[in-house]
């Protein structure tokens, strides 16, 4: 299959593309399902707590900037690593890929110091409705940016042994569409859950 | 239209694959491109957060600004550095699709069980 690729025509499927993106993206379609039900159930939920805290008591806007930021220039580090292995580029690649990983390690320690900061606050996944959603919705999509972290780390030392070359680019793709996907989806988080508030 | 017929979508396509690039053929922007998404991406973070913080605004102004803003990151994100712009035009009916499909069961799991989004 990748030869066919390098040679210059197309894959020997029914679209000419390759089933491993498109399953990627079907893949995400799903995924649209599944966060699209978790935003829905929080705005559904966060103004029915009969006891606090509430989301006004709790959100550190200046910090969540800071985290959406993070997560942000992870996807501009994330494509510059497909860039460099798409033209040869594999120290580009390395570079990278590790600078990636390390803006997801940031964003979820980042996440994980705003959890504690709820909990001291006295918010927890059962004290109420608001809590319960929030915490669910950003925990899986903390699950979703550790996933990544350690799908891009597998890569960068799959780079090290030099096991991908510019040929295999489509292994960096893969990993790059569903990094993107958890920016975006943080991208909608940090609009409708943090700075629009009832 | 058939399966077949995505081979066939966007002449772009056969020229870049036949170019020797990666499967889904497309010729991608440069590292100075995306740089530059990158930066009009933090920008536009800092409006939204700098919007948040501006007392003055009507609340529904607020809103729509901040919705308008975040779609545009969204766009941008997906068009560009998921490459939905350069890419078989199948990758982005799924996608679409996908997003569509999601954005009804919002509306109506908001409007039948009286969610407010605002």
């Amino acid at each position: 299959m990748e030869n066919a690729v390098v040679s210059g025509h197309h894959l020997e499927t029914s679209t000419g593309l390759d089933n491993r993106k498109l399953l990627m993206w079907v893949f995400l379609a799903s995924e649209c399902l599944f966060f699209g039900s978790l935003i829905a159930a929080y705005l559904l939920y966060r103004d029915r707590s009969v006891v606090g805290p509430y989301p006004d008591d709790v959100f550190d806007i200046p910090f969540t900037s800071v985290s959406a930021f993070v997560l942000l220039m992870s996807s501009v580090s994330m494509v510059l690593a497909l860039a460099s292995i798409q033209r040869g580029d594999r120290r580009g690649l390395q570079v990278w890929l590790f600078t990636t990983a390390m803006l997801g390690v940031l964003f979820i320690s980042g996440q994980a110091y705003e959890f504690t900061e709820f909990h001291h606050e006295g918010l927890t996944l059962d004290r109420n409705l608001f809590g319960t959603t929030f915490f669910v919705l950003t925990g899986f999509h903390g699950a979703h940016v550790t996933v990544g972290v350690l799908v891009l780390l597998s890569l960068f030392a799959m780079t090290l042994q030099g096991k991908i070359t510019q040929a295999e680019s489509l292994h960096i793709e893969l990993a790059g569409l569903y990094w993107h996907f958890v920016d975006i989806v943080w991208i909608v988080i940090f609009t409708l859950i943090y700075l629009i508030q009832p | 239209m058939t399966l077949a017929d995505y081979r066939k979508i966007r002449p772009e396509d056969t020229e870049s694959v036949e170019a020797g690039h990666e499967a889904g053929g497309h010729a991608h922007p440069g590292a100075l491109e995306y740089v530059q998404i990158g930066v009009v991406l933090a920008v536009i973070t800092a409006i939204e957060v700098g919007l948040y913080y501006i007392n003055d605004l009507s609340h529904t102004l607020l809103v729509v600004l901040l919705m308008a803003l975040s779609a545009l990151k969204f766009s941008l994100v997906v068009l560009w550095f998921m490459h939905l712009k350069f890419d078989n035009l199948l990758f982005s009916r799924l996608f679409v699709g996908g997003l569509l499909l999601a954005l009804t069961i919002f509306v109506v799991a908001l409007s039948t069980l009286h969610g407010q989004l605002v």
